[in-house]
């Protein structure tokens, strides 16, 4: 019998959303999409993106697990910027369509903000 | 042209009038031209090319038929070429208040300066709204508003002789801390971080300001703001390094940048669906004969908020606009490609 496939191997990893009240939620994300997409599809609460992934607004905004921010990297120049409007910015804030889902970081965790921009 | 000399002259005769100069607004001149309807467009913003302009200007646009990749700029730019046979008339910086129907049809529309427009057909292509001043993520922000937070500055003089608090990194910031620090008893720039955003000639200038002492410049996050009946009279600050502070201020002056809000469309007595104005899909109508809504802000089965849907909406809207501008013609279709009278109004025959 053919051994299953791990779940990165079908093009899927997992991320974990953490919100401002301590619920976790883990759910599947595609390799290549963003984590703010990936939040969306899901119903993760928390995230609103307004501006839809144009790097325009700071209504995505997370903070990326420490055992994690490594991995990510921190934000851009372009995203820093964004990263004005946020609310509570700290040094592990990202903008979660600046994050593209990758096989590295399977089982990523990230923090959502008791508030959006 | 200032408000005083349209009241002299009455109002402003046209058309159409469009609310909101995005792409899809544009392109509404141009149907619109092709069938001899003259245009005048209102934007809150002061440039043109709505969201294409004030949120993606420099991102790749990759699904305009015909155009592999085009910036939000570029296309803006072409659509301007486009139009410019039509001579349309634009109106910047300037917010539709009211919509009133006065004639069958004709519409009274006034703005927040002050100019009266009448137009025998209006379209609303205004997108996700319209463009205000983001109200910072600060807590129990609300009671102070318009008190002693203000998103804007109306007149210099109210802040005259006052301890001044204005927060962001960006050009507007920067802009009124430089007006501003002369004539404020004392004034505190605060930004997250070291790097600004606003043009670097004026965060030079800003720098000697505060190089000379004339202004406070500090690094952190407001976190919360303490004052009676809406007159503040501190701002707890978080610093850059973690450390906890206030700042004593009169006034506090938060620019974080714009968001779109529905604002006044709401109460011109349109019919409204999770704040989109539904229509119907021959002529993109609303529930007003002779108001059409085109683009992101309306909703019908179906509906996408593409950009070339909003480009389709407006070509299907001037056959309709057509019958209220020009009751008595009949409306011939005709191609650009081969009709010499459509090739005559574009000036290329």
């Amino acid at each position: 019998m053919p051994r299953p496939l791990l779940l990165f191997e079908c093009g899927m990893t997992k991320i974990t959303f953490i919100d401002s009240g301590d619920v976790a939620r883990t759910v599947d994300a595609e390799i290549g999409a963003t984590v703010m997409e990936t939040a969306l599809k899901n119903g993760v609460p928390e995230i609103e993106a307004e501006c839809g992934g144009a790097c325009a607004c700071a209504t995505c905004h997370v903070y990326v697990d420490e055992a994690w921010f490594e991995k990510t990297g921190g934000p851009s120049p372009m995203e820093e910027d964004m990263l004005d409007f946020g609310y509570e910015v700290k040094p592990n804030s990202r903008l979660s369509c600046q994050i593209k889902v990758s096989e590295e970081l399977d089982g990523l965790i990230v923090r959502t903000p008791e508030r959006q921009a | 042209m200032d408000a005083m000399t349209d009241d002299n002259a009455g109002p402003i005769k046209t058309d159409a009038l469009i609310i909101g100069a995005g792409p899809v607004g544009l392109f509404a001149v141009f149907e619109l031209g092709l069938l001899d309807m003259k245009a005048h467009l209102i934007d809150i913003l002061d440039k043109i090319g709505g969201q294409c302009a004030e949120l993606y200007p420099e991102k790749p646009i990759y699904d305009i038929p015909g155009i592999p990749t085009v910036s939000g700029k570029a296309l803006v730019d072409a659509l301007m070429e486009q139009i410019k046979p039509f001579g349309p008339q634009f109106h910047l910086n300037e917010m539709v208040q009211t919509v009133e129907r006065i004639g069958d049809p004709l519409f009274r529309v006034t703005t927040d300066r002050g100019r009266v427009f009448e137009a025998k057909v209006v379209v609303i292509a205004a997108g996700g709204g319209s463009f205000q001043p983001k109200r910072p993520p600060i807590k129990g922000i609300e009671p102070y508003e318009e008190k002693s937070v203000f998103y804007s500055v109306r007149r210099m003089e109210d802040f005259r002789g006052r301890r001044l608090l204005i927060v962001g990194g960006g050009d507007s910031a920067l802009d009124w801390t430089l007006n501003l620090a002369p004539i404020a008893s004392h004034l505190t720039l605060l930004h997250r971080r070291s790097d600004f955003r606003a043009a670097p000639d004026s965060v030079n200038k800003m720098m000697s300001l505060a190089g000379e002492g004339k202004i406070d410049l500090v690094f952190g996050q407001v976190a919360s703001l303490e004052g009676e009946n809406g007159q503040l009279s501190k701002a707890i600050v978080k610093g850059a390094d973690g450390s906890e502070f206030h700042i004593a201020c009169d006034a506090m002056l938060p620019f974080f940048g714009l968001t779109m809000k529905l604002g006044p469309v709401a109460d011109w007595g349109l019919e409204l669906k999770d704040q989109l104005l539904p229509v119907d899909t021959e002529a993109f109508e609303t529930n007003v004969p002779g108001i059409f809504a085109i683009g992101d802000i309306n909703w019908y089965p179906g509906k996408l908020k593409l950009i070339l849907s909003g480009f389709h909406e407006g070509a299907l809207m001037a056959q309709k606009a057509h019958r209220y501008v020009y009751p008595d013609k009949r409306l011939v279709f005709q191609y650009t490609t081969s009709s010499t009278s459509l090739q005559k109004k574009l000036g290329v025959s």
